[in-house]
C-alpha cells in the first residue's frame, strides 16, 4: 500500500490557559456577547501545545514519538486518539486504531479478573466474541489463571497490572498507538512486555506510534521517530539522528568545572575539568568515546605529580579510575599550566547517572593538593543495543565483552 | 484478521467539527457490547458485598411509599383521587423514581468518567444510554413489588374496584420510553453544562427535589389548587405519571392536549440534549 496509514497535516491545538477551570458563567456570557457582536473578546493567555505538526507513517512502519515534558505528545495522542479534537488541521487514519494511553482504563475494583477483561476489551473497542476468543490467551499471559475470578480489589498491584496490559495487548488492530505503558509492572514482566510488543510490532501490516522516555526502548523498537520540541516537530527521521537531537534539546547539564578565582595562588590547583560526552547535554551513550580535559594550575613544579580520576555511579560506588603519574609520564615539573587529556576510547559503564571525582597529590606519603567531588555530572544511556530486562542502573557497574559457548550434553 | 468491528469506518478523519452533530447510529451500534458490559457492571458492582443485593431495588420506593402514606394521607389527610393511598403513593414513585434516577445518572455522565474519557475513545453517548438501561431493570424489579403490593391489597380488601387496564400491555412500555426520552434529554443538557461550571452539579440535586413537587406524585393533578395548576399540568413529567395511574389502577387525569405537549416537549429536550451533548463531547476533556 503506497497511501500511508497516518496522515497528520498542519495538526494545532490550541488552550487557553485562564480559561481553564477558571470562568464563571458572566464571564463566559460577555464573551459570548461579545462574539455576537462581532467584537474580539480580550482573551486570556493562549498557548499552542501543538502547532501545525505534519507527518506521515507508512503500512507496517514503527514509529516512535519522542521529545521532553511539554513537548506535545500527550497532546497528540489524545488527538490521534479521538479523546479531544485538534483546533485545526487533520489526521487521516486508515485502519482500525486501538490506543493504550493507559494499562487498566475502565477497570473496575469490584469485578473480577473475568468481568474485567470483557468490559475492558470492549472499552478498548473489541467485541464480546472477539475477547471470549483469546480470553484464555490472555489470562494465560497475564499468568492470573487462578485468580481469574477474584474481584481485582484483592490482586497485588502487579497482578492487576498484568492482567490489564494482557487484555490491551491482545488488540488486533492495524494501528497501535501506545503510550509509556511499559513503565509499570515487575521487571520480569516488562521484559515480556516489550517482547510481545516486539512480536506486534513484526507482525505483518502492523503500524505503531510508540511514545516513551525510554531511548533505549525507542531505539530497539522504532525505525523512525517524530521529534516534537515545544509544540512543533524540531525532527522527523531515522531513530538514531532523532535521538541525538533530543539529547542536544535537552537543558544543558553543568558538565563542566571550573575552579572558583583563585584562592591559593602558591599551591597547585585544579582550573578546570570538562567532559566531552558523545552526545550533547550532557549524555555519553555506551560504546563511544568519552573524554575528560584538565586544566591544572601549578606555580611550583610539582614532585611526582599524580592526578587519577574516578568515576562515580548514581549508588556512590567508583566505577572506574583512571590516572597518571609522573613517574610514567612526565608532567608539571615546570612552574605553569598543564592540560591534560583523558580519553576513552569505548565506555563501558552501566546506564545510568554518573559523576567525576578528582585527586591532584604528590606520591602516598606527600602532599594532597586538591580532592574534587561529584563534578562533570553525566548520564550513561545504551543505544541501539537491548536487553530482555530493561536497562537497569542497579544491574551492574560496567559491561564486561565476552563470548558464550553452547555445548549441547 | 477481520471481525465484526470493521463493520465501522477503515479510515478516520480527525478535525475540528464545526457546527452540531446528531447521532452516529452505525457507531453506537458497533459498541452495543459494551452498554451491556457497563449496565453489567452496575448491576454486579452495586450488590457486590451486600446481602440482600438487588433487593434493595423493593426497599426504596417501598419505604418511601410507608412514609408518605403516614405523612401526606393519615397526618396531612390529602386526598388520593379515591385511590388507597399506598397503591396510589407506589405508582407514582414507580415512575417519578425512573424519572429521576435516569436525569441522575446521565447528568453526571461527563464529569463521573472523565477519567475513561481522558485515555480512551468510544461513543460518549454509551455510558448514559447503559444508565438508561440500567435503570429500566431496575423499573422492572420494582414493577413486581408493585403487582406484589397490588395482590396484597386486592386480597385484604375484596370490592375494591382498582387493578391495570388491559391496554397498559401496549402503552405502559411507551409511557417509560416517553420518560426514558425526556430525562435522557435533560440529563444530557446538565451533563453538557457541568462539564464548563460545576454550578450545575449542585443545581441538579436541587432541581430534582424542587421538580418531584411539580409531579403529581403526592397530589393527583386534578386536585392541584389553581393558582398552581397550569404549572403542574405543563411540567412534561406530569402526562406519563397519570397515564401509569391510568394504567396500572385504572383512575388518572389525562387530557389530550397536555399529551401532545408532553410529547413535545420531550422530542425538543431529547433532540436538542443530543446535540448539545454531541457539541460539548469533543473537547471537554480540555476543559473538565
Amino acid at each position: 500500500m503506497s497511501q500511508p496509514i497516518i496522515e497528520v497535516q498542519n495538526l494545532s491545538k490550541r488552550y487557553r490557559l485562564g480559561a481553564i477551570g477558571a470562568t464563571s458563567l458572566r464571564e463566559e456570557c460577555a464573551r459570548y456577547w461579545d462574539r455576537l457582536r462581532g467584537k474580539p473578546h480580550p482573551d486570556p493567555q493562549e498557548y499552542w501545545a501543538l502547532r501545525d505538526i505534519s507527518f506521515e507513517v507508512g503500512s507496517g512502519e514503527v514509529v516512535g514519538v519522542i521529545g521532553r515534558n511539554g513537548a506535545g505528545k500527550s497532546t497528540l495522542l489524545k488527538i490521534l486518539s479521538r479523546i479531544t479534537e485538534p483546533t485545526s488541521g487533520h489526521a487521516r487514519l486508515r485502519g482500525r486504531v486501538a490506543s493504550l494511553l493507559e494499562v487498566g482504563t475502565g477497570f473496575h475494583p469490584e469485578l473480577t479478573g473475568r468481568e474485567n477483561v470483557y468490559l475492558n476489551g470492549a472499552i478498548l473497542g473489541m467485541n464480546r466474541a472477539e475477547v471470549r476468543r483469546k480470553f484464555d490467551e490472555i489470562v494465560a499471559f497475564a499468568e492470573i489463571e487462578k485468580f481469574i475470578d477474584t474481584p481485582v480489589k484483592r490482586y497485588s498491584s502487579g497482578m492487576y497490572v498484568r492482567l490489564a496490559f494482557a487484555v490491551a495487548a491482545h488488540l488486533e488492530p492495524e494501528i497501535l498507538i501506545v503510550d509509556e505503558v511499559l513503565a509499570v509492572g515487575d521487571a520480569a514482566f516488562q521484559k515480556k512486555c516489550l517482547g510481545k510488543l516486539r512480536d506486534l510490532t513484526k507482525a505483518a501490516e502492523r503500524t505503531v506510534l510508540f511514545v516513551s522516555h525510554d531511548m533505549a526502548a525507542i531505539s530497539a523498537l522504532t525505525d523512525r521517530c517524530v521529534l516534537l520540541h515545544e509544540g512543533t516537530t524540531a525532527h522527523i527521521g531515522a531513530t538514531a539522528s532523532a535521538i541525538t537531537r533530543y539529547f542536544e534539546l535537552r537543558a544543558p547539564a553543568a558538565s563542566e568545572y571550573v575552579a572558583a578565582p583563585n584562592l591559593r595562588p602558591q599551591a597547585p590547583y585544579i582550573q578546570s575539568v570538562r567532559l566531552r560526552t558523545s552526545e550533547a547535554g550532557g549524555v555519553q551513550a555506551g560504546g563511544r568515546p568519552l573524554e575528560v580535559r584538565l586544566e591544572i594550575v601549578h606555580p611550583e613544579p610539582i614532585n611526582g605529580a599524580c592526578l587519577s580520576i574516578q568515576i562515580v555511579n548514581q549508588f556512590q560506588h567508583p566505577a572506574t579510575h583512571l590516572w597518571i603519574y609522573d613517574s610514567d609520564v612526565p608532567f608539571a615539573r615546570q612552574p605553569g599550566r598543564t592540560v591534560l587529556t583523558c580519553r576513552i576510547p569505548a565506555t563501558r559503564l552501566n546506564v545510568g547517572h554518573h559523576t567525576l571525582r578528582v585527586f591532584l597529590s604528590e606520591p602516598a606519603g606527600g602532599r594532597m593538593f586538591e580532592t574534587l567531588d561529584s563534578v562533570c555530572p553525566f548520564e550513561m544511556v545504551r543505544l541501539g543495543a537491548t536487553t530482555l530486562w530493561g536497562w537497569r542502573p542497579e544491574a551492574c557497574v560496567y559491561h564486561e565483552d565476552c563470548t558464550w559457548l553452547v555445548t549441547p550434553n | 484478521m477481520k471481525t465484526e468491528s470493521s463493520a465501522l469506518p477503515t479510515e478516520i478523519v480527525i478535525q475540528a467539527t464545526h457546527g452540531w452533530r446528531f447521532l452516529d447510529l452505525r457507531e453506537l451500534w458497533a459498541y452495543r457490547d459494551l452498554l451491556r458490559l457497563l449496565v453489567q457492571r452496575d448491576f454486579v458492582a452495586r450488590y457486590k458485598q451486600t446481602v440482600l443485593g438487588p433487593l434493595w431495588h423493593l426497599f426504596q420506593p417501598l419505604v418511601t411509599t410507608v412514609v408518605f402514606t403516614v405523612v401526606f394521607s393519615h397526618v396531612a389527610a390529602l386526598p388520593t383521587d379515591g385511590l388507597p393511598p399506598t397503591l396510589f403513593y407506589l405508582c407514582g414513585l414507580l415512575a417519578w423514581n425512573y424519572f429521576s434516577q435516569t436525569f441522575n445518572s446521565t447528568s453526571t455522565t461527563l464529569v463521573a468518567n472523565a477519567g475513561l474519557f481522558g485515555k480512551v475513545y468510544f461513543p460518549r453517548l454509551i455510558v448514559p444510554l447503559a444508565g438508561v438501561v440500567s435503570n429500566g431493570i431496575s423499573f422492572l424489579i420494582q414493577l413486581t413489588s408493585f403487582f406484589a403490593v397490588l395482590i396484597i391489597y386486592l386480597a385484604s380488601h375484596p370490592g375494591v374496584d382498582v387493578g391495570p387496564r388491559w391496554e397498559a400491555i401496549v402503552l405502559l412500555p411507551l409511557v417509560l420510553v416517553q420518560l426514558a426520552a425526556f430525562s435522557l434529554g435533560v440529563g444530557l443538557w446538565l451533563a453538557a453544562l457541568t462539564t464548563k461550571f460545576r454550578d450545575f452539579t449542585v443545581l441538579a440535586g436541587f432541581l430534582i427535589q424542587l421538580w418531584m413537587y411539580l409531579t403529581p406524585i403526592i397530589l393527583p393533578l386534578a386536585k392541584v389548587p389553581p393558582q398552581w395548576h397550569i404549572y403542574v399540568a405543563l411540567n412534561p413529567v406530569t402526562m406519563p405519571v397519570e397515564c401509569f395511574r391510568y394504567l396500572l389502577l385504572g383512575t388518572g387525569w389525562i387530557n389530550p392536549t397536555l399529551l401532545v405537549v408532553s410529547i413535545t416537549s420531550t422530542v425538543l429536550a431529547l433532540v436538542t440534549g443530543i446535540l448539545i451533548f454531541r457539541r460539548v463531547e469533543k473537547t471537554f476533556v480540555d476543559v473538565v
